[in-house]
């Protein structure tokens, strides 16, 4: 066993094995971006607290600007750009889009990779998708949208009542 | 806010890990590094060398053992979270790991990256404390246990020497009549507290633990609270005189210079009361 | 009204869905950072570590040889090029105007200037290279905070006396001798702390220089991309065609991305420049919460002057305004608050007095609101001290001292950059709205019964007004395409306001267009050379009313082209569902895309797909081939107004307050909106109710302190606060609709409106609450320890 500075990665990226040399220092959310093309991760500040570069790592969600790319050697690794399935939204994206969920949409797929693993979950209630989407920072929704979406990913589509915030006039 | 080099070794056993901490005068375990990361983002921390510790299994999960659970330092704080065995042997912890963080930070923190930071705020290190923990600590030179109470030394300060690696953490399993309080104040859901109390009494055994966290420079227990608690302080008549003692222990090991740090203390009384009429409702239900 | 001059309403007011969304959804955005031209190189920034010193000496040797640097710049290796950056709106008013230098040489005013700026092959290395640098300081005394920088010897810039940039008065009638003979004068010291824009996304800037075509490309995460191409061509002389500045999809802005020019922005194209590579700056948080434009701290001496029944008299203000250390946007801030303190009270004699201090702090622009906060909370603050004292519910003061309906448009009297001139509003009908959702008598016999268990509820409320639109002006270029989609383009930026979904609406009704085929772009100085970028609530008005006047310039061409292909008068021409038809003879028609088709045939036998009948079609392509017009479409549109249009609204809150921690929770929140016409009300929502969690998160939750020697406390998202969704209350949002007459679409600004009276309700609300302990709130944002301090300090004992 010896120390490296750069490291040999081999891991599956939505559904694609890729093997790269890095850097041990390389974050795993420039990985993604800058060495495998994948810019849908964002990164907002790195220090793991707003949650945009969230992605899915064996499973669970997690912040890529918190794990070296070194670490991801073996591992299965899903981002944004995997959720649409020949070019249709998932339900989850549908539900952003119908209730207006993202407005600039930096912070968006970190969101959505966030809450697709909860969803995967047995049984995900509002409870759980709200708890998991409070590890998400978002600047210019105020949330209401993306709590409206939930409501209509867990009720099926169409059948959210916006009344609330329409207001009687 | 990119690390600085590093070299980086990935062992694949305990006992090769302790090899590269020997071998380095000023190397890091890097666990989930959930606290250890950022710092490293921010060039706070610029360690040379990194010791990944993420391959061992062997320090991941949760056993019982003798009357403690012994929980491996890999273990994600997801799964204490939510681990049936530790929800029914210590339900105190279970409650206490779901405050920790959001669920992303849960997913890849551990137990012992939290307890080796140190953090007087988080509340692994408060649960430690609280219930009477032991680390085990390996080195090249031997193994050691350290008790909770003398774990931890200061604000991010434990006794865990350069070329140690906390291993796994044993915790005194309760009675099973035990009651439980854990409550905790923050701004926003997830971030660290500006206080927090925990508590377990046990009525037959006639014994009572009350941590303090958030205000002192590590959790401390709160004796006159407990004592308080041991003897007649489980009723909703007694709650105000325990959060007053809690307060009073804590206001006694710090020194609360500014308004925060007066409002820290205050919330001590606060989560001090919530904490302990959470336990005596508990008995409620046993009866 | 002839056919050609109807408005079609259509689109316009549907809760349409964003054609933005797809993209972003799947990770398909292209943010700054995600470009990435072959070789392009990295920078890192050197700033300063003091607030306020001398440089003695800067050393990048060690930087220079560090592995992968390509390119050390100081302040001095940049020659002419480090001159102060430009000063936005030079006022009578400053006496003192300071702006920064690119990078600083020998004196330093805060953390966080830049100073040296390493250019090497990726960030990991600039980053290495940067921390290399040594740089000696002899270090000052730093100003803090405006009570020290107005009394204090010590000065921020050397030839700037007192620290004083400028002082800013204005008045309305005689306010002195209304208060010498006033029954009542109430009289409160207030003050707001700092805080920022805080986008998702940081700032950034790439830069590529073409050689062949010496064109410089830049794409800047900004807010006005076109004014920035400007300013380039000027610093780095060049000529109006060689630059090319491109807002791409941007993470948010709130005001902090647009203050032409950050130094960064001047100096990554010169580096590009000089490299003959492109070069990218990604600003990390660390550096955004040191060296982005801040604002909002600002104290207020203020006086309110009223009789018995609670009619306001007259209202008086000194203050002082933080600007930082420098003021890039000469007196935007405190001239805000000066014209909107009066809000939406009828207000006879006033005057205001602001005094613009330097600070050793990152410099000062509007954020969000800009100003119009203070202004409501200062406002809202004197309403409730008069209702204290008269022993009235605040909203019957308020209430009483109304502007009424119909004395719109109204003159307030004030002038510091032109005529305060209200369009238009109905104010009762907003409050009255709002007291219907609020329901105050209900709320007062829950608050006893609540305090009855040891719960403390309060309620609070805050109007405002809302200028919005400042000028001069906005451009549209629109054109017909070969496939017969309606292409506008348009020179402001969006940062997820959807301009691309809100502005096709309007130009699909004046089109005649399915909103299908109608396409908007922004922030490219590339397609619209002319125009400004967003920001003071104005894209809508200027922009959206640019891209009316494009489309309906676009349908004369086509309707002139057109009635020649069918042989009628151009008026009685049918625009609807993208096709054109003769009003009356609906079967006698052509689509858009066929007329694209018809005008643009490239002589040779290419015909788009189009669902015209193919035998009319085919005589029309004979006809076509006689007319001699030309084979495009294209007109532009310009839309500037003389002076700004006022939205408002009122909001109120319902709170719970917990004595014993000092602990917030809004329960309930209501707001009343009126920004005129709404053209997507779903996106109206969106901003509304996202400033409202912003304004929510600054009465609450952000700050950005600095400790005595200037550091800043607040330097990372564990620090600094913002809301998250737990936080959220229930809301109940509500419209008052009064057109602007002010443009045709009839629209008001309204990004800003949410934020702007959020601090002054939770400020009453909060105070409310805590009634028993007598306590008087004067100081935003509000921390839980400040309330427990609060409450220890009235010594009523916490039940």
């Amino acid at each position: 066993m010896s120390s490296e500075t750069a490291v040999s990665v081999r891991c599956t990226v939505n559904g694609e094995v890729v093997q790269r040399i890095v850097e041990a220092r390389m974050l795993l959310s420039d990985f993604l971006r800058h060495e495998l093309g994948l810019t849908g991760t964002h990164v907002g500040c790195e220090h793991g607290v707003c949650g945009a570069c969230t992605v899915i790592v064996d499973g669970s969600s997690i912040r890529a600007c918190l794990m070296f790319a070194a670490q991801v050697d073996d591992a299965e690794i899903e981002t944004i750009e995997s959720l649409a399935k020949d070019g249709a939204l998932s339900p989850l994206q549908q539900a952003f889009h119908d209730q207006h969920g993202l407005q600039c949409g930096f912070c968006t797929p970190g969101i959505l990779m966030s809450m697709t693993a909860c969803l995967r979950e047995p049984a995900p209630d509002r409870e759980k998708l709200l708890e998991t989407l409070g590890g998400h920072i978002c600047r210019c929704t105020g949330y209401v949208g993306i709590k409206r979406a939930v409501d209509q990913v867990l009720d099926g589509a169409d059948s959210v009542d916006r009344s609330t915030v329409e207001g009687a006039s | 806010m990119k690390p600085a080099q590093f070299d980086y070794v990935r062992p694949q056993s305990a006992a090769e890990a302790v090899r590269a901490l020997a071998e380095s005068d000023d190397c890091k375990v890097l666990a989930g590094g959930q606290s250890l990361v950022p710092l490293m983002n921010f060039r706070l921390a610029q360690p040379p060398l990194l010791v990944d510790i993420n391959r061992l299994t062997e320090l991941a999960g949760i056993t019982e053992v003798d009357g403690a659970l012994r929980i491996g330092a890999m273990t994600r704080t997801r799964r204490l979270e939510t681990s049936a065995l530790v929800t029914e042997r210590i339900p105190v912890l279970a409650a206490a790991a779901h405050w920790v963080g959001h669920v992303q930070i849960r997913n890849r923190g551990t137990v012992g990256g939290s307890i080796a930071h140190g953090d007087p705020s988080a509340e692994l290190p408060a649960m430690c404390v609280l219930l009477d923990a032991e680390m085990i600590l390996v080195s090249s030179g031997g193994t050691r246990a350290v008790s909770a109470g003398d774990f931890f030394e200061g604000f991010l300060t434990t006794v865990v020497e350069p070329d140690e690696l906390l291993t796994e953490v044993h915790i005194p399993i309760p009675a099973a009549g035990a009651v439980w309080g854990f409550s905790e104040y923050a701004q926003r859901a997830g971030d660290f507290a500006l206080a927090g109390v925990g508590c377990v009494v046990d009525r037959h055994a006639g014994t009572a633990g009350l941590v303090a966290f958030g205000p002192s420079e590590r959790p401390m227990r709160c004796p006159s609270a407990e004592e308080i608690l041991r003897v007649d302080g489980l009723s909703l008549d007694r709650v105000s005189d325990v959060a007053d003692a809690a307060t009073a222990d804590v206001v006694a090991a710090t020194e609360a210079v500014d308004a925060e740090a007066v409002h820290r203390v205050a919330t001590v009384r606060a989560m001090a009361r919530k904490a302990v009429e959470q336990a005596v409702r508990m008995t409620g239900e046993q009866r | 009204m002839s056919p050609k001059d109807q408005i079609e309403t259509g689109w316009v007011g549907r809760a349409t869905p964003r054609k933005e969304d797809d993209r972003l959804l799947k990770g398909g955005g292209r943010y700054v950072d995600d470009i990435e031209p072959a070789r392009t190189l990295h920078a890192a920034f050197v700033r300063s570590m003091a607030a306020n010193a001398r440089i003695t000496a800067i050393d990048v040797e060690a930087a220079s040889r560090a592995s992968g640097v390509r390119l050390v710049l100081t302040g001095t290796d940049i020659g002419d090029l480090n001159a102060p950056l430009p000063l936005l709106g030079g006022h009578p008013s400053l006496i003192a105007a300071k702006t920064q230098l690119p990078l600083a040489v020998d004196r330093v005013h805060y953390v966080g200037e830049a100073v040296v700026m390493v250019i090497a092959d990726d960030r990991y290395l600039a980053e290495d290279a940067a921390a290399l640098v040594r740089i000696d300081y002899d270090s000052l005394e730093a100003v803090v905070d405006l009570e020290q920088a107005a009394t204090s010897a010590t000065r921020v810039h050397d030839d700037v006396a007192d620290n004083v940039a400028g002082v800013v008065r204005d008045r309305v009638g005689d306010p002195d001798a209304v208060f010498e003979l006033a029954e009542h004068v109430e009289r409160l010291h207030l003050s707001l702390e700092r805080t920022g824009g805080m986008p998702m996304e940081t700032r950034g800037v790439l830069a590529d220089w073409d050689p062949r075509e010496q064109v410089l490309h830049v794409w800047d995460s900004t807010q006005a991309p076109v004014a920035i191409k400007h300013g380039l061509c000027r610093l780095l002389k060049l000529s109006s065609e060689q630059v090319e500045v491109v807002a791409p999809d941007v993470g948010g802005g709130f005001g902090a991305k647009i203050m032409l020019f950050y130094p960064e922005e001047v100096l990554v194209p010169h580096a590009a420049m000089r490299l003959g590579r492109p070069v990218k700056w990604i600003e990390d948080r660390w550096e955004h919460f040191v060296s982005a434009n801040q604002e909002r701290g600002q104290t207020h001496e203020a006086e309110i002057a009223f009789d018995d029944d609670g009619k306001i008299l007259a209202v008086r203000t000194t203050f002082v305004h933080d600007t930082g250390a420098y003021i890039p946007y000469g007196i935007a801030v405190p001239a805000n608050t000066i014209t909107h303190m009066l809000g939406q009270y009828r207000v006879e004699h006033y005057s205001a007095v602001a005094t613009i201090l330097y600070t050793n702090k990152p410099p000062v622009s509007p954020y969000r609101g800009a100003g119009r906060p203070h202004a409501v909370f200062v406002m809202e603050r004197l309403i409730c001290a008069v209702a204290q004292r008269l022993g009235l519910e605040p909203h019957e003061v308020r209430w009483r001292n109304l502007i009424p309906a119909d004395a719109f448009p109204y003159d307030v009297g004030l002038t510091i950059d032109a005529p305060v001139r209200y369009d238009s509003g109905n104010y009762q009908e907003g409050m009255r709205k709002a007291l219907i959702h609020l329901d105050p008598d209900g709320f007062r016999a829950e608050q006893a019964s609540k305090r009855a268990e040891g719960k403390y509820l309060g309620m609070g409320m805050g109007c405002y007004i809302e200028s919005s639109g400042p000028g001069p002006y906005e451009g549209c270029a629109a054109r017909l395409t070969d496939a017969g989609t309606v292409v506008f383009d348009v020179a402001t930026a969006s940062q997820g306001q959807g301009h691309s979904t809100s502005f096709a609406q309007i130009a699909a009704d004046a089109m005649g267009a399915d909103i299908a085929d109608v396409v908007v772009r922004g922030g490219d100085s590339g397609r619209v050379e002319f125009g400004i970028g967003t920001f003071g609530s104005r894209s809508l008005l200027l922009a959206g009313n640019a891209v009316a006047t494009a489309a309906k310039a676009l349908r004369d061409q086509l309707a002139a082209y057109v009635s020649e292909l069918l042989e009628c008068n151009p008026d009685d021409l049918v625009f609807a569902d993208s096709r054109v038809s003769v009003a009356g003879t609906p079967s006698v028609s052509v689509s858009l895309a066929g007329i694209a088709a018809l005008a643009n045939a490239y002589g040779y036998p290419v015909v788009k797909p189009h669902d015209d009948d193919p035998q009319q079609f085919a005589a029309l392509q004979v006809r076509a081939g006689a007319i001699s017009a030309p084979p495009v479409f294209h007109a532009d549109g310009y839309f500037g107004v003389g002076q700004q249009v006022f939205g408002s609204g009122v909001h109120a809150a319902i709170v719970e307050v917990d004595p014993a921690i000092g602990s917030v929770e809004v329960l309930k929140y209501v707001l009343v909106h009126d920004c005129g016409v709404v053209v997507n009300p779903v996106i109206v929502e969106g901003q509304v109710l996202g400033g409202l969690i912003q304004g929510l998160g600054g009465a609450l939750l952000e700050r950005l302190p600095f400790d005595e020697q200037g550091q800043p406390q607040a330097t990372s998202f564990m620090d600094f606060r913002m809301m998250t969704v737990e936080s959220v209350p229930e809301i109940v949002l509500d419209h008052v609709e009064t057109r602007s007459p002010l443009n045709p679409l009839g629209v008001k600004g309204t990004g800003e409106a949410g934020v702007i009276p959020v601090s002054a309700v939770i400020a009453e609300a909060v105070e409310d609450a805590l009634s028993p302990f007598d306590i008087t709130i004067t100081h935003m944002p509000l921390m839980p320890h400040e309330i427990t301090q609060l409450i220890a300090r009235s010594r009523v004992a916490v039940t």
